[in-house]
């Protein structure tokens, strides 16, 4: 009845390591559903919607004004569906540690690996592999599809012109930043609905708001803001008021690193 | 072995655990008892480092939990049976937390077995009663071949076959030599599983005492007597020093503060007539309950946990 083993077996064990810790993670990802269902919306919403941009933002290129021409970016138009579909990245990142907390499954995970650092660098690691993955695969169907669409109604872009490969690579790497920084958050705050909301508030509300104040405010925000600094990078066209592709990126991933060692702290320190 | 020295544990103005020092020694099950709001759970909690002791420390094998390299192999534990994602497999839950101390496959296949959940391996956690969810949670915990295992209400709903498979799991995981700590409200199912018995009520430690001594040290125990003579008997007793009561009949007295044998010498001397002479031993229950009746009413004023 009891497995034959006893105690005196103990000897042959090995300490952890954190490929184990790795390893239990990337299988807790792929045993639940909400993952599988996660990453479909993001690569239909971030395909769909950049072919969907696309088509109609070309058929009326005509009509755009010469300024508007001017900044016209086929590039970023066409990865442009990825920025929504990072809600369903942002949703999935959260819950994959505060459906931890929610029932009670942290308690288990922290019994079974107690140095806690582990669990959330495995978790975030894992997690961002496979976004940037799902993300990169969306990123380059959506500019190719999007580039197709565009082509014959407006100057498209080619993956050798200036830059281009650059921001098609590039929306699938703030995805991941992306997905890095909700699996903090939902380390931070615990509380899935909590986070979700934080991290609704940090992609769309705060900007959103942003654009409905005077330039003095508005200008600094649309530079600085971790998100609108970070898609930067996704872009072939500068704009006025916005950081240079890298440096963009940069202020978004010291963002997350602060953010990331806030919550690797408290979940070191708090009881769990 | 695990080890507590002046263990606190307070919530604001509450002491969850006030002062507790024991230690949990290895080839018995001990049974960890304490009303509901005693502090077993928080004390669990320290052991297995998920709660920071306020003041005192816990150590498993001299070492504190965090600090443990290999923690599956060392402790194994189950706090709370539906603490797992309804959504994961159950063979999957199992494998998550087998991986993350590089255990087997194979070995997750052998716990299903020994809990006897191989037929509901592949259906996921929330579709499983509390039963089979209380089975995959002490699978869960023999998944290291731990040389401790702390197991918090594991009997909590199983059906009477679940509980007897149960209390001969313990039994044979001390057999073997492990150190098994099983906490429970319940004193029936205590005193048919614990060798040794740590109470506590209030967060503070009521006896640390093996099972029978709880029992025998318990001010519960008394003697029955039917005699023709009760009445004479009663005051002979009396000015022994025992006290008596009144029984169910008017012959019938019950006796406390001497034994039997006591009684039925001082009978003989005065040549008084017997015709039941029974000492009545206290159950593990009203010893529990006389012990923790504080603790249970401070329970009862409303106090958070």
């Amino acid at each position: 009845m009891i497995a034959p083993a006893g105690p005196d077996h103990r000897a042959d064990f090995r300490a952890a390591t954190f490929g184990d810790v790795l390893r239990s993670e990337w299988t807790k990802l792929r045993s639940v559903r909400s993952t599988f269902w996660a990453l479909t919306v993001t690569v239909v919403l971030g395909i769909g919607l950049g072919a969907a941009i696309s088509a109609a933002t070309a058929h009326s290129y005509a009509k755009l004004s010469v300024s508007g021409k001017l900044s016209w970016d086929p590039t970023g138009v066409s990865t442009s569906g990825l920025a929504i579909a990072s809600l369903a990245i942002a949703v999935l990142g959260v819950l994959c540690i505060s459906s931890e907390y929610s029932s009670g499954m942290i308690s288990t995970s922290l019994i079974a690996v107690p140095k806690r650092g582990r669990v959330l660098a495995a978790k975030s690691l894992v997690f961002a592999v496979v976004t940037f993955v799902v993300g990169e695969v969306t990123s380059f169907a959506a500019f190719f599809v999007g580039q197709a669409l565009i082509s014959g109604h407006a100057p498209h872009a080619a993956l050798g012109d200036p830059g281009v490969a650059r921001a098609v690579v590039g929306a699938g790497l703030v995805l991941t930043a992306l997905a890095v920084l909700s699996v903090a958050a939902g380390t931070l705050l615990r509380h899935p609905a909590a986070a979700i909301a934080a991290m609704i508030a940090v992609l769309f509300v705060l900007p959103g708001i942003a654009q409905a104040l005077p330039d003095s405010w508005r200008n600094p925000v649309t530079e600085f803001w971790p998100t609108q600094a970070g898609s930067q990078l996704t872009n072939v066209y500068h704009s006025a008021h916005t950081l240079q592709p890298w440096p963009g990126f940069g202020v978004m991933c010291l963002f997350v690193a602060i953010v990331y060692a806030i919550a690797w702290t408290l979940l070191d320190r708090r009881d769990a | 072995m695990i080890e507590a020295r002046g263990l606190v544990k307070r919530y604001g103005s509450t002491m969850a655990v006030n002062d507790l020092s024991f230690s949990i020694r290895p080839g018995l099950v001990t049974g960890f008892l304490g009303p509901n709001g005693a502090g077993k759970t928080t004390t669990m909690r320290m052991i297995l480092g998920l709660d920071a002791p306020t003041q005192g420390s816990v150590t498993v094998d001299g070492r504190s939990y965090r600090d443990l390299p290999a923690p599956m192999h060392e402790v194994g534990a189950l706090l709370d049976a539906k603490a797992l994602h309804g959504g994961r497999r159950a063979f999957d839950h199992l494998l998550c937390l087998a991986q993350s101390n590089g255990i087997p496959r194979r070995r997750v296949e052998e716990v299903l077995r020994t809990v006897g959940l191989e037929d509901v391996a592949r259906r996921r956690a929330k579709g499983l009663s509390l039963g089979m969810s209380q089975r995959l949670g002490i699978a869960s915990a023999l998944l290291g071949d731990p040389a401790v295992l702390i197991f918090d209400e594991p009997v909590n709903g199983l059906d009477p076959d679940g509980i007897h498979w149960v209390r001969t799991l313990m039994r044979a995981l001390a057999a073997e030599g492990r150190t098994v700590l099983v906490s429970s409200h319940l004193m029936s199912e205590m005193a048919l599983t614990a060798d040794h018995l740590l109470v506590i009520g209030k967060g503070k430690l009521i006896a640390d005492t093996s099972a029978d001594e709880f029992v025998r040290s318990s001010s519960q125990q008394s003697v029955h007597v039917r005699s023709p003579q009760a009445s004479e008997l009663a005051a002979r007793l009396r000015a022994a020093g025992a006290a008596v009561q009144a029984g169910t009949g008017p012959d019938v007295i019950e006796i406390t503060g001497m034994d039997s044998a006591e009684v039925g010498k001082l009978a003989a001397a005065h040549g008084i007539v017997l015709f039941e002479l029974i000492p009545v031993k206290a159950s593990l229950e009203e010893a529990f309950m006389e012990l923790t009746r504080d603790s249970v009413e401070y329970q009862a004023a409303g106090v958070p946990r």
